[in-house]
């Protein structure tokens, strides 16, 4: 294992410091709450002359992605960051990044979408670009912020499509924790150097991107995409447990928290993964079998293991920190569902939407939802989707 | 730029593109790119001149080219003129290479203004140049901040009350030079000295540069194909469209011999026609005027205390 460095860093700060030892050739960004430091931070990593990286402090979050979809056919490795209204601005680029097979990486800090206007965490903003063609990786805190972020530069470069990493707002993003990060040399090691195969700088090659396709060509190269996003899910795990050789810190597509013999199972993304944990070892302590399932790739989703890893548990519960407004579940009860569908549909799965623009959620909400589970477990009707901690 | 050196050279804009007969757009990028050579990347927003050019699998552009939306030209470019600012202080990149991004004004002047406006705020050494057609003609002639007063599109239309668009464009070449850059010009579709010589110019000044062609539309202006250059020339005799260049702030106007009345350009173009019916006269009169004390202001912006005597 390579030599750790221990550092006391807010999950912003661990991005940052992620993204200094990555030393990408480009970074364009645009500053929005909560991710504002992320970018202020890289700055100030620029004006010392700690990175080679070319900054461009654009005017907005759309042509922060349309620089970063510049810089990188252009050929370089380029990396940015935002958050909510900063992502909703740039979905239309984010749909074309993925078209092109950019590897750029962003991190998202996590943050409810307007309107009523709001800074805190809720999982929309990411949710909303699901359908674009990124990889997206959820952060539980901010050690596992760097690890990702770390990863998503190999993962990105080896499969041809950009990587969203996220962290919650400011539950993580401004939260200081203990973290361990690798020596610099480490980490060039570990993502090499990017080769780009076809690009804009290559005058003995003179490519065109971004041509106009068809009737004739579009489908085959969306069909392109797709296949790439399949075949991510065995690069994301070989890199996981390539940096779990480097760290001690395996990743694979989910966690799991006393699954073994779990019977009352939840499924929580980001930071609600840890609160849940806290109130999973006090239920294990009075003998009652509750685990955690805590999904880290929401993109691809990991539909076969997710149904494979929840055969044994008598009841779900899946809580969404957003809502689709389909008037049914939240977006990842949905997925989950559809995974069991075809292998284990015979279990309760509640759906719990809960934490909205930041709204607190305490183990003692764990503790209600791990109740109604137990009741379902033993055939008692609950409601198939909850409102957690809304006043009604 | 030697026109018997130019044609020697190798195509870098080439012919089988699916342009119109008589468009002007095709006519900007071929000797845009004449005059900045080979080692040129280009980007391009969406709209006629990416729609014409890049039908997959086929490509007009024989430069490192790139479009990734309609909006957003200037950042995509400056984009890859940071990657290569990059690799140029890092010592992975020798090469000299020219930055162009081309956009047409309603990717210009409207939806594309805020990255131009940054990209140039920010000083990227690269060159924008509009082929300005004074609509959008990619959907369908509509107005856009560029379209003329009086001009009929389709979503300003002349009816039975209205007639045509009834606001004046807006000086965009005056919103670039405010940014203070060291090179903005005007030019037009049918003088491709003129317009290759500023081409050479802009490249040969670092930093962000602005090049607003006049480029007439056969489709969209209504008129035969043939006449392309005629009424791009016509334009600069009325001073419907006076072309000059601002260096470092400083402005140098290519003046006509003799200033022709607009109603010699107008009437070249069916998009002006219902002017000429008697009952519009004093809109006609209105766009005169109008067109006369725009040349008076930028002859003043040019030797200001001169024009004030």
């Amino acid at each position: 294992m390579a030599k750790s460095n221990i550092l006391a860093r807010t999950g912003n700060e661990a991005m940052a410091e992620a993204m200094r030892q990555v030393n990408p050739d480009v970074v364009a960004a645009y500053p929005i709450t909560p991710a504002t430091e992320i970018v202020q931070i890289f700055a100030s990593f620029v004006a010392d002359g700690l990175v080679d990286t070319e900054f461009v402090p654009v005017e907005s979050e759309h042509s922060a992605m349309s620089a970063c979809i510049g810089a990188a056919s252009a050929g370089g490795r380029v990396m940015t960051g935002t958050s909510s209204q900063g992502l909703a601005l740039m979905a239309e680029m984010l749909y074309i990044a993925a078209g092109l097979r950019l590897p750029i990486v962003l991190s998202d800090v996590n943050r409810a979408l307007s309107s009523p206007i709001n800074i805190h965490c809720d999982h929309s903003d990411t949710m909303m670009v699901r359908d674009s063609g990124w990889i997206q990786i959820f952060s539980e805190n901010a050690q596992e912020a760097y690890d990702n972020m770390v990863q998503a530069v190999k993962i990105a470069e080896a499969v041809k499509l950009p990587v969203v990493v996220t962290t919650d707002g400011f539950i993580i993003s401004h939260g200081m924790e203990r973290i361990e990060i690798l020596d610099d040399a480490e980490v060039k090691k570990f993502i090499g150097d990017y080769k780009p195969e076809h690009y804009l700088l290559n005058f003995e090659k003179p490519i065109t991107v971004g041509a106009l396709d068809l009737t004739d060509y579009y489908f085959e190269h969306k069909r392109q995409e797709i296949e790439a996003m399949k075949a991510s899910t065995p690069v994301i795990i070989a890199v996981g447990s390539e940096f779990g050789k480097k760290t001690g810190r395996s990743y694979g597509l989910f966690e799991k928290y006393k699954m073994e013999d779990a019977e009352a199972v939840m499924i929580a993304m980001g930071s609600t993964a840890g609160t849940a944990k806290v109130k999973i070892d006090e239920l294990r302590a009075k003998g009652l079998k509750a685990g955690l399932l805590k999904p880290r790739v929401f993109r691809p989703f990991p539909k076969e293991e997710i149904a494979d890893a929840l055969k044994g548990a008598k009841a779900v519960a899946v809580m969404d920190r957003s809502d689709s407004m389909n008037a049914q579940e939240g977006p990842l009860c949905l997925e989950v569902k559809a995974a069991l569908y075809d292998k284990a549909a015979n279990k309760p799965v509640l759906n719990y939407v809960y934490g909205l623009g930041g709204r607190e959620i305490k183990p003692e909400d764990i503790g209600t939802v791990f109740d109604d589970l137990f009741e379902a477990s033993k055939g008692k009707e609950k409601p198939g989707v909850s409102y957690l901690g809304v006043r009604e | 730029m030697n026109i018997k050196e130019a044609v020697k050279q190798k195509e870098l804009f080439t012919g089988g593109h699916r342009a119109c007969a008589g468009c002007g757009a095709a006519i900007v990028a071929r000797q845009v790119l004449m005059a900045a050579g080979p080692n040129t990347v280009v980007s391009n927003a969406t709209g006629c001149l990416e729609v014409v050019s890049t039908i997959f699998p086929y490509t007009a552009w024989n430069v490192p080219f790139i479009h990734s939306a309609f909006e957003n030209a200037a950042a995509t470019i400056s984009g890859a003129e940071a990657l290569y600012q990059s690799w140029r202080r890092q010592g992975k990149y020798d090469k000299k290479v020219n930055f162009i991004a081309f956009g047409g004004d309603g990717g210009t002047y409207d939806i594309g203004l805020q990255s131009l406006s940054g990209a140039m705020e920010r000083g990227h050494n690269i060159l924008y140049v509009c082929y300005n057609n004074e609509a959008y003609m990619n959907t369908g002639v509509q107005r856009s901040g560029a379209t003329p007063k009086g001009a009929d599109t389709t979503t300003a239309p002349v009816g039975k009350v209205k007639k045509g668009k009834e606001q004046y464009r807006k000086d965009l070449t005056a919103i670039m030079v405010a940014h203070g850059i060291p090179y903005a010009a005007q030019a037009i579709v049918g003088n491709w000295r003129d317009l290759t010589s500023k081409v050479e110019k802009a490249l040969s000044i670092e930093g962000p540069k602005f090049i607003n062609v006049f480029q007439p539309c056969r489709l969209g202006w209504s008129y035969k194909p043939e006449l392309t250059c005629e009424i791009g020339r016509m334009a600069v005799d009325t001073c419907a469209w006076p072309i000059y260049e601002v260096v470092n702030g400083q402005y140098k106007i290519t003046k006509p011999r003799e200033k022709k009345p607009i109603a010699d350009w107008l009437k070249l173009q069916g998009r002006f026609q219902h002017l000429f019916k008697p009952e519009n006269k004093a809109l006609l009169d209105d766009i005169q005027h109008a067109a006369d004390r725009n040349w008076e202001e930028l002859l003043k912006k040019e030797a200001p205390e001169k024009s004030e005597k």
